[in-house]
């Protein structure tokens, strides 16, 4: 039997927390071998599949209620049940390890780790799809977890986990790394097959493109982010009945929050979803504000998330009854983010105080859209370069009101007009902090900047002439 | 008469002082073979072996030249142009040589709240690099007159409870302090 789990000194989990997935991440005694992993039981999960038909994998998966933890949390099992079940062409699974999203740093610690959890995750997902060749989409920036996880790969290879033949099955896979180049839109699946294809990274347009029917080589493709593939390993070693008991009904599981920005304690901690608040979160793990500050305001799910004030109070539909929530009591699952007008997203926290001026944070984020647009489509390429240069000309000094509306007519002028979301994602950050700090980023501004004025001349006489 | 511009003239490639650090480059039988085993890896469809095959190249070479895309071409059968066009696109193929340690500091939100702008400064000042004509889009890279340094930002490394963070090369640092720059660049500077 496993011996008591010892933690680093100092990385020891909040007594708050339940660790299914980062139970081995800051071990004492712990490295990335897979004998270190077999000894504590690893790959059983992937033994107990094998045994199971294909679509009972799936069953199960679908019955623990798993949503996918790269963003959009859509059902895991439902996605996977959307492969054309006439199929006859190859199916590919897809490990998204692109992990880009500001503030999320989770993907991280489990590939640098635990690099076997996720490979007996991959594995238990190729027999349930059916697929015989996989891919983890490695961000170029995680150099040390390509090589981890080559040599994870290797190790399971000769144990006769991946190959062929699996464990005397009828079942045979192998996994390669791919590794990108340091472009955020890679993370967005469809942009993330045309990157494996060996090209620029445009995403594809949804419909018709929907990996599970037309994705690498325009053949059925799941892609899952790394988190939840390391679910279905616990999903089948627990059972999915015992696993859909975490968390909240519709929200199930255990997810990891990243935390980071203005708080004592930054860092990652793994609690059930949904039964963790916003204080708690804020205050009994992050230990609340800096010395002499007062928190201000929340992004809750990575930068492409709506920001939440820390004053507001949300008026949301619970069941059939129509409730006021205090931003402090916000329960930190899926839906009711979504209700509040915002997103759990990656699971990046990112907290600000009042020491942060937005029109300087909407100028960071916005700098990052503009930079990441890969440019395919007009509103996005177009309005995330202009919202960087008004918001420029605000942090400069240079402009004046009119520029917030400007601003916040650009947003609203990308956001549904894409052909990925990473529209949203741009337009998103812009439309909340104008609909929620306006007065602040107008108080920056002045009246005699006439920068715009001047623009919109030199504007008036191009069109004349 | 064909008058489109040959592929060396599409290719953009700004001298740099990093360059001396690296050899030219020349296609050698060791490099061939990870090349061959990184190809093995696609069996349904060569062309995506273009990212990996860039690596590799990258990797030795500093950069990607007009001959190191010729070769890719004629080694996959590919036309040049659609290696060129995944070279330009991806921050992290350089069509130039950065130094010999290549740093990239984040300046994303977390990393940028916790002062990855003054320890870009910092870091300039120490290696004696100019960044005033740097901007994310087209000049994203600066190398110091010696070569051995460049600097560049990156956006969000993954690791925003620890800023500001950085990569010197494939090395991470984390909690880079403005103050730590000093020490960072002497772990480098033997
Ligand atoms: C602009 C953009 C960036 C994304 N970046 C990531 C990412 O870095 N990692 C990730 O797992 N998913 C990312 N996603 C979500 C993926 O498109 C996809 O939904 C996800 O990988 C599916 O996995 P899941 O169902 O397991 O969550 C991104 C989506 C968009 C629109
Ligand atoms: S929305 Fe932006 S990132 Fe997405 S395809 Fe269009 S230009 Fe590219
Ligand atoms: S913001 Fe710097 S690592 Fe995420």
């Amino acid at each position: 039997m496993m011996a008591d789990i010892t933690y680093l000194e100092g990385k020891e989990p909040h007594a708050l927390e339940k660790r299914l997935i980062f139970k081995n991440v800051d071990r004492k005694d712990w490295d990335t071998s897979i004998d270190t992993y077999l000894n504590v039981g690893g790959y059983n999960s992937l033994k107990k599949a094998i045994k199971l038909k294909p679509q009972e994998v799936t069953g199960q998966v679908k019955a623990s209620g798993l949503r996918g933890r790269g963003g959009a949390g859509f059902p895991t099992g439902l996605k996977w049940s959307f492969i054309p079940p006439d199929n006859e062409k190859p199916v590919y699974l897809i490990c998204n390890c692109d992990e880009s999203e500001p503030g999320t740093f989770k993907d991280r610690y489990i590939v640098h780790q635990d690099p076997h959890q996720l490979i007996e995750g991959m594995i238990i997902t190729a027999y349930a799809i059916g697929c015989k060749l996989a891919y983890i989409y490695v961000r170029e920036e995680f150099p040390q977890a390509a090589q981890i996880l080559e040599q994870a790969i290797k190790e399971a290879k000769s144990k006769n986990f991946l190959g062929t033949n699996i464990l005397g099955a009828d079942f045979d896979l192998e996994i390669y790394i791919h590794r990108g180049a340091g472009a955020y839109i890679c993370g967005e699946e469809t942009g993330l097959i045309e990157s494996l294809e060996g090209k620029r990274p445009y995403p594809r347009i949804k419909p018709p493109y929907f990996p599970a029917a037309l994705g690498l080589y325009m053949c059925p493709t799941i892609v899952n982010n790394v988190e939840s593939l390391c679910h279905v390993t616990h999903i089948l070693s627990m059972g999915s009945e015992e696993y859909a008991k975490l968390g909240t009904p519709r929200n199930t599981g255990t997810r990891i929050l990243c935390l980071s920005g203005d708080v004592r304690n930054p860092g990652y901690v793994e609690v059930e979803v949904g039964k963790i608040t916003m204080r708690q979160l804020l205050y009994d793990i992050g230990g609340g504000p800096l010395k002499g500050r007062a928190f201000k305001a929340v992004i809750p799910g990575g930068s492409s998330s709506k920001i939440l004030k820390c004053d507001e109070v949300f008026s949301i539909t619970q069941g059939d009854q129509k409730v006021d929530l205090d931003f402090w009591d916000i329960p930190l699952d899926f839906d009711t983010l979504a209700a509040c007008g915002s997103m759990a997203g990656s699971g990046g926290v990112i907290v600000l105080d009042n020491t942060r001026k937005m029109s300087w944070v909407l100028n960071n984020i916005n700098h990052f859209y503009a930079h990441e647009s890969c440019g395919q489509c007009t509103p996005c390429r177009e309005g995330s370069m202009w919202m960087k240069k008004i918001s420029d000309r605000i942090v400069e000094g240079k402009a004046n009101a009119e520029d917030i509306k400007t601003l916040e007519e650009v947003a609203y002028q990308i956001d549904g007009r894409t052909i990925c979301a990473f529209g949203e994602a741009s337009a998103w950050p812009v439309e909340a902090i104008i609909a929620k700090f306006k007065d602040e980023l107008i108080a920056d501004t002045s009246e005699d900047n006439t920068y715009i004025s001047k623009e919109k001349e030199l504007q008036q006489q191009f069109f004349q002439t | 008469m064909d008058k489109s511009p040959t592929l060396d003239q599409q290719v953009n490639h700004p001298v740099s002082a990093g360059e001396k650090h690296f050899a030219p480059f020349a296609m050698t039988p060791e490099l061939e073979a990870r090349i061959d085993e990184a190809i093995s890896h696609y069996p349904d469809q060569i062309r995506s072996s273009v990212l990996p095959i860039l690596h590799l190249i990258q990797h030795q070479f500093g950069f990607i030249s007009a001959q190191a895309i010729t070769w890719i071409s004629e080694k996959i059968e590919i036309e040049p142009m659609r290696i060129l066009e995944v070279v330009s696109f991806y921050p992290g193929f350089h069509q130039s040589a950065p130094g010999k340690f290549h740093i990239r500091v984040c300046r994303t939100l977390s990393c940028a709240m916790a002062g990855s702008e003054n320890l870009m400064a910092e870091l300039s000042k120490i290696t004696g690099i100019d960044r005033s004509a740097c901007d994310s889009h087209h000049q994203p890279v600066a190398v110091s007159d010696c070569g051995t340094w460049s600097l560049e930002f990156a956006e969000c490394l993954a690791s925003c409870g620890t800023g500001p963070v950085c990569l010197v090369n494939d090395d991470f640092h984390e909690a880079v302090s403005p103050a730590k720059a000093q020490d960072l660049i002497s772990q480098y500077s033997k």
